[in-house]
This record gives structure tokens, sequence and C-alpha cells, in this order.
């Protein structure tokens, strides 16, 4: 077994009165790249969100763990495309720079430091040439790679994304994936809620698949066996 | 240009000008984030309840501004804690409050006895009505919001953009609402008195509207924005002393004027 970046026991989640998330336990190890996967309503996102503190749990334990300083950093995050104003007032760079809001704690501005995390995020992903481009004139797939790489500047070994592929087109969608493999293949822990079930859509080596409030992870081969 | 002269000859053209100017400037800025994030009519929600509660405390012999700027602020609380409610939506909670204001202080106004309250003034506003207090009070809040924003702006930006990114990485977005309501709520309440209830909304939306032609950054907007609302205040003023219109509608058509010219701009670049 590898390295543990992230360990999930007894996780209980209520959304109104309904059990989202019955009794979750789940290990992520490092390098992994996880499928999130269940129907409409399921709580794939109510997971997530509840992994990075945006949903109080009734239950259960919660621990990230980056480069050995425990719980000591928040993971990365790509929302749903559709929480954003597409059409928003802004430059890449200044989206890009935003995930490094918290490692600012009282100062007010951005340093050096998260001027260069930021640059480097953009080089990661090719996007230098956009850096001064507005956001807004960006095409669906470039503004998908923008909000990873605001992701990515958040924090570089644990990433959570919200169906990223939606809204994407085929060819955007493919090379999209590209992007997080490639990303994956360098050292990068990945979560990913992805809405179809297709092979080409399950591209991590595991699968967690929420069913009525019960979670099940397993080798991404085993799980498309079922589908077979 | 000796017209201009002569109109801060008066001391209240002269306090009209100063706090016309500051409550533009923060309008100017606050209202970047409101008119982004979709919540730009809270603005016009609360001058109607600033109306009700102006209207009441004149009635009951009290200092409006004393009785207007508390009740605001609570019912600004009260919108906000609505506005993620399924049940009730924010807008539908804006608009029982715009009315159920306007009623209660339209009712309280005509009920009362021996008071002499022109209506029209509070509507429509009137410059006569700003007061040396009024003019210490925008110097502190613009002191105040213009300090906020230059040691909030990258937070203000992660909030405006992405609210839930924001919180996700630690930005307390709970207590920048209830700080914006604040803010939103003085604004409203000074410059309801100068403005007009029905109009003073006007200037937390126009400035970020104008502003959004002219700049692709969030930057570029803030400081458009800012900029824009103070100059087209200052030309409504001086437009409103030689027409002899009144200020409001007058600040309100020159925003209007320019909003329309930035598009006509934009869409030939």
């Amino acid at each position: 077994m590898g390295e543990k970046i992230l360990e999930v026991r007894g996780l209980r989640v209520k959304y109104g009165e309904n059990d989202v998330i019955k009794s979750a336990s789940f290990v992520v190890e490092r390098g992994d790249f996880v499928c999130v996967v269940g129907a409409n309503g399921a709580g794939k996102t109510t997971l997530i969100k509840t992994l990075l503190g945006l949903v109080r749990p009734m239950a259960g334990e919660i621990r990230i763990k980056n480069s050995g300083k425990a719980e000591s950093r928040r993971a990365g995050f790509l929302p749903q495309e559709s929480k954003i104003e597409l059409g928003f007032p802004a430059t890449v760079f200044e989206i890009v720079i935003s995930g490094t809001l918290d490692e600012l704690g009282a100062w007010p501005f951005y340093r050096k430091r998260e001027k260069e995390r930021a640059i480097e995020a953009l080089r990661s992903l090719g996007l230098m040439k956009l850096k001064n481009k507005s956001f807004s004139k960006l095409s669906g797939g470039q503004k998908q790679k923008v909000l990873l790489a605001r992701a990515l500047a958040s924090a570089r070994e644990l990433l959570f994304l919200d169906e990223p592929s939606n809204n994407l087109d085929y060819r955007s969608r493919k090379k999209f994936y590209e992007n997080l493999k490639k990303l994956n293949e360098e050292g990068m822990t990945i979560l990913m809620i992805t809405h179809d079930l297709d092979a080409e859509d399950l591209i991590g080596n595991k699968v967690l698949s929420i069913e009525d409030g019960e979670i099940k992870m397993e080798k991404t081969e085993k799980f498309l066996e079922k589908y077979r | 240009m000796n017209v201009i002269f002569e109109m801060f000859d008066y001391d209240f053209m002269m306090r009209a000008l100063i706090v016309g100017a500051l409550l533009s400037l923060v309008s100017g800025l606050i209202g970047v984030s409101l008119v982004l994030r979709n919540k730009s009519m809270i603005g016009d929600g609360l001058s109607h309840v600033a109306f009700g509660a102006f209207a009441i405390a004149t009635v009951l012999g009290l200092t409006p501004i004393y009785v207007a700027i508390p009740t605001v602020i609570v019912l600004s609380f009260f919108v906000l804690s609505l506005s993620d409610n399924k049940k009730i939506g924010g807008d539908a909670t804006i608009a029982l409050l715009s009315a159920g204001s306007l009623a209660i202080g339209t009712i309280a106004i005509s009920v009362s006895k021996g008071v002499n309250i022109d209506l029209n003034s509070y509507l429509f506003g009137s410059i006569l009505s700003v007061g040396a207090k009024e003019v210490l009070t925008s110097a502190i809040l613009a002191g105040i919001v213009v300090v906020l924003f230059l040691f909030s702006y990258n937070r203000i930006f992660a909030i405006t953009f992405d609210e839930e990114f924001a919180r996700a990485i630690g930005v307390r977005v709970k207590v920048f609402d209830m700080v914006f309501s604040v803010i939103c709520s003085v604004v409203i309440v000074l410059g309801m008195r100068l403005l007009g209830a029905l109009l003073i909304s006007s200037l937390i939306i126009f400035p970020t509207v104008i502003a959004r032609e002219f700049s692709k950054s969030f930057r570029g907007v803030v400081i458009f924005s800012a900029a824009i609302s103070v100059v087209n205040f200052i030309i409504g003023l001086v437009l409103s002393y030689i027409l002899g219109t009144p200020t409001g509608a007058t600040v309100v058509l020159v925003n209007l004027g320019i909003l329309a010219i930035a598009k006509v701009v934009g869409r030939t670049k």
C-alpha cells in the first residue's frame, strides 16, 4: 500500500432529512487518480464539498496529508463550470493567482512567491500565452484549463475536480483529460467527479462509486468489467 | 465656467458635492462586487426600506438618519440570510421588503397630523437636505471603504469571481457579505436624501455596468467604476444646477447617456 494522502473514516453526511452518505470509509494513496461516479443526486458533489470543508458532516473523520505536513494545506478545487459567470471581467492571471490566496494569511497583497506559483501553474498547462487575455474571450476548453491552473496554484499534490468535462466538446474534453493524465503522471493525486460511465471518461486507476449513500472504491478495470 | 464657480459659493451645493462625490466613490467600489455577483437589487430593496424608516422616524419626531441606518442594516442581514433560501428566493424577499416598506412609509406619512413631509424629496431626493452630519459620516464611510478595498482587494476578487472556490480556500465569505451589507445600507441611507429612494440604487449599479465596457480586467473595472461614478455624479450635479432639473434624475440620465455611448463605442471596437 502506498502513502495515504486522504483518509476518510466513518463519514456520514445529511442533506435535509436524508442521509446522502451513510457511513463512508476509504483511503486515497499518493499518485491515485480516482473517478467519482454515481447517479444524479447520489451525493458526488456533496462528498467533494465535505472533503473540502464546505459541508459539515454529521460524523466521521477526514485527514488530508500533504508532503508530511499533516492537515496543514487544503486541496485544489475545480468547481462545476456552471457556477462561474463566463463573461466575468478578469484576466487569466488574475484568476490563476487567486488560487494562492490561502498562502497569504493576514497579509493583503500577493508576493513574489505567489506570483511565481501562478506562473508555474500557467506554464504547466501551456497557458502562458493567454496570461493577460480576458477570461470572457476564451473558448470553453481554455476557460476550463484556466480554472484547472487556479486549482493547481492552490495545491500541488491533491486536486478535487467536479465534473470538469461538462460543457466541453469531444476534442476539448480529450485534450483536457490529456492534461489531467500528465499532471497525474507528474505526481498529482486527483479525485474527479465524472458524469459518464464510458471507459473514455474513467481515466483514473480507481473508481469511487456512490449508490444509496454507500461508497465503494475499486480498481477501474474491475469496475468496468461489470458494465461490459 | 462662471456658473460652476457661482454654484459652489452656496454652502448647500458644496455639501451636496462632497457627500455625493464620496458616496459615488463608495458605491462605485462596492457596486463591482454586488453587480458581478448578481446582487445589485439588494440596493434597490434597501432604499425602499430606508424610505419606510425615514417616514416613520419623521412622523415620530426622531432623527431619521439614526433610525434608518440601524433599521436598514438589520433588514440587509435578513435579506442576506434568506438569499440562499430555496423556498423564498432572495429576489422575492427583496420584492416583498420593498413593497412592504414603501407601503408602511406612505401610510405613516398619510396618517400623521401636524407633520409637514415633502414626499417628493424622499422619493426623488433634494440637495437641500444634505447637512454637516451627512458630510462627516460620508467622509468616515469613504475612508473605511477605501482602506477595506485596498487591504481586502484580492479576497474581494476571489469571492466575486467564484464564491465556492473562495470558501474552499478559507476566505470568510459570510463576514465579507455582512460588511458589504453594512456599507451598502449606510450608502443607501446617506444617499437617499440626496438622490431619492427611487434613484439611489442606480449609484451602485451604473458605474460597474459602464466600467465593464471599458476594461477586460477586474482591477480595471474597479478603478473605472469608482472614477466613472464620481465623474458622472459631478457632471449630473452641475447639469442639474444649470438646467434647474432634479439632481437624482439628472445623475441617472448622465449615467444612462455614458452607458449608451460606452455600448456604441464597444460595438465599434
